[in-house]
């Protein structure tokens, strides 16, 4: 099929209709809102529903009660406008019903600015909302994966019952590339089973996630983390480069992980046997590639847009069996790549142990090189 | 191999449309290609660039901090990315809208009275096509003519009219090859 240019929020906006959207509701936020115009067009055009709410509280719990039909539905937001939906999200987790969320996270905290980030990969990937739950976590590094995963997202919210966020930064949401969009899935109109929608005859069903009962509440409890356990077993997903004869490992997820490909190539071309290891599903997270890869590598680096929130998960599963190197930029600012070749270099000539604290290491540098505000 | 293009201006003279004419050709002679706008809460008259990477292998960065050609269509471009430029690059200036000629001597730099030649064939807005045609010319990214066919393929709607004036604007500007 011929490729298209196009504008990672619009291919993502467009691969969800192909899919087989039914239903979206959101609130506009920069840098995000160009998913949300297009849908506002594309969605009357075909018959479908488009609903801008009055706010992101407004528009997850309308996701919500569409959810609830098991019909296909989405909303998308930004950084602040997500932190608003995220009572909503437990509510959907909690009810077991199948919804997509599309993050383009920008700089923060507050109000922040509008440019690229990955400061909420804590807030996403461990949690934000109340209660106990995982929700599946799928990170694109280029405009063909976000439409690919958009309609892998819906699968496996549909496939779990459970809510899939689809986790980008202003940067792809703004990017254009040459991408492949996959042909129309028909509209599933049919509610499921579990799902509350008008048939006449049927039983009356009730969905919701109030468990006054407490032994109620943990046998819920107990069946959803085996659920999360089945997840975790199938739906891991990473890309590796050059990671065969890898002493070195760099680990970096969407933007920052693209970003350091080219810093980690030209580490390959001076000699030195660096791989990367781009982490697509967050959550789960790629734990058993990263474990085996502990077991050979000299030393890790991990590379983000933010103070190292995936770095906690990195050494965790490294378990100080090799250091744990970090780089990251915040704020909204992204790194170049001759910033993690730097990195690189300086992993290479270090003499730190397993006990290395990457981090602190990290900040110093940046108090260093670029200083803090009053 | 890859190339790494950063064009730069004013809002309004239309460097990321000129960055995607670029990407678009590069498309459909099947490489892989970028096109990165810079975005922000910006205005007409303030500051707007693009980054394009065209090359033969899957793209890492979609940034460059040492691009092979720059494009600056003014001033404050040339005075922000003249540093930059890859040693052994490629410089492509606005004649017209800069006061001093730049100062590398490790770089290949090519002067292009942009503004001047576009007013002469029509339409100073084509500006950003006569500095395209320069630059293409220059480093030859793409095969002879691949921009052009992928202008005629890819323009629609109110734009189509102009394609015949971009195209002769970039063939003017093929003129100032070194």
């Amino acid at each position: 099929m011929a490729k298209e240019m196009i504008k990672g929020n619009v291919a993502v906006a467009e691969a969800a209709v192909r899919a087989g959207l039914v239903s979206y509701f959101g609130y506009p936020i920069t840098p995000q809102t160009e998913l949300l115009e297009y849908l506002s067009a594309r969605m009357p055009e075909l018959g479908r529903a488009f609903v801008q709410a009055e706010s992101e509280l407004g528009a997850i719990n309308m996701v919500y009660g569409a959810a609830c039909t098991g019909l296909r539905t989405m909303s998308s937001s930004s950084s602040p406008g997500v932190s608003l939906m995220c009572e909503g999200i437990s509510y959907i987790y909690g009810t077991e019903v199948p919804a997509v969320l599309v993050d383009v996270m920008r700089g923060g905290p507050g109000l922040g600015n509008i440019s690229p980030s990955q400061a909420d990969y804590t807030q996403v990937v461990h949690g934000g909302g109340h209660g106990e739950y995982h929700l599946i976590v799928l990170a694109p590094a280029s405009v063909q994966e976000a439409i690919d995963l958009t309609g892998e997202a819906f699968y496996l919210a549909e496939k779990y019952r459970t809510v899939v966020v689809i986790l980008m930064d202003g940067f792809l949401g703004q990017m254009m590339e040459p991408a492949v969009l996959p042909p129309f899935k028909p509209v599933n109109m049919e509610s499921p089973d579990y799902a509350v929608a008008p048939k006449e005859g049927r039983e009356k069903r009730f969905l919701t996630s109030i468990n006054i009962d407490a032994p109620t509440q943990e046998r819920l409890n107990i069946r959803q983390m085996s659920k999360w356990e089945e997840i975790t077993r199938n739906e891991v997903r990473y890309q590796g480069y050059y990671l065969d004869d890898a002493e070195y490992v760099v680990v970096g997820f969407g933007t920052c992980g693209r970003i350091a490909l080219t810093a980690v190539r030209e580490a390959r071309e001076k000699g030195i046997k660096i791989g990367l290891l781009r982490p697509v599903s967050l959550s789960p997270y790629p734990t058993e590639v990263l474990d085996k890869l502990a077991e050979q590598a000299k030393g890790f680096l991990v590379v983000e847009m933010n103070n190292g929130q995936m770095l906690d998960d990195v050494v965790s599963i490294v378990a100080r069996r090799a250091p744990v190197h970090f780089y990251g930029r915040m704020g909204g600012m992204v790194p170049y790549p001759d910033e993690i070749s730097q990195a690189i270099d300086e992993m290479v000539n270090s003499d730190a142990g397993p006990e290395l604290d990457g981090r602190a290491k990290w900040l110093e540098l940046m108090r260093e090189t670029i200083g803090q505000g009053a | 191999m890859q190339y790494e293009v950063i064009i730069a201006g004013f809002g309004g003279q239309g460097t990321l449309y000129a960055g995607q004419v670029l990407a678009y050709g590069g498309m459909d002679e099947g490489r892989h290609v970028t096109w990165l706008p810079s975005y922000g809460p910006e205005m007409r008259g303030g500051t707007a660039n693009c980054t394009v990477v065209i090359s033969d292998d899957e793209i890492g960065s979609p940034t460059s901090l040492h691009p092979t050609a720059v494009i600056a269509m003014n001033l404050p471009s040339l005075d922000k990315y003249e540093p930059m430029v890859k040693s052994g690059g490629w410089l492509i200036v606005n004649e017209d809208l800069v006061n001093r000629v730049p100062a590398r001597a490790d770089i290949n730099i090519v002067m292009v009275p942009a503004n001047t030649i576009a007013r002469e064939i029509g339409n100073e807005r084509a500006a950003n096509m006569v500095l395209l045609g320069a630059l293409e010319a220059n480093l030859q990214i793409l095969p002879e003519g691949a921009i052009e066919k992928s202008l005629e393929v890819n323009t629609g709607g109110k734009l189509k009219k102009f394609v015949p004036l971009n195209i002769e604007a970039m063939r003017r500007g093929a003129e100032y090859k070194l």
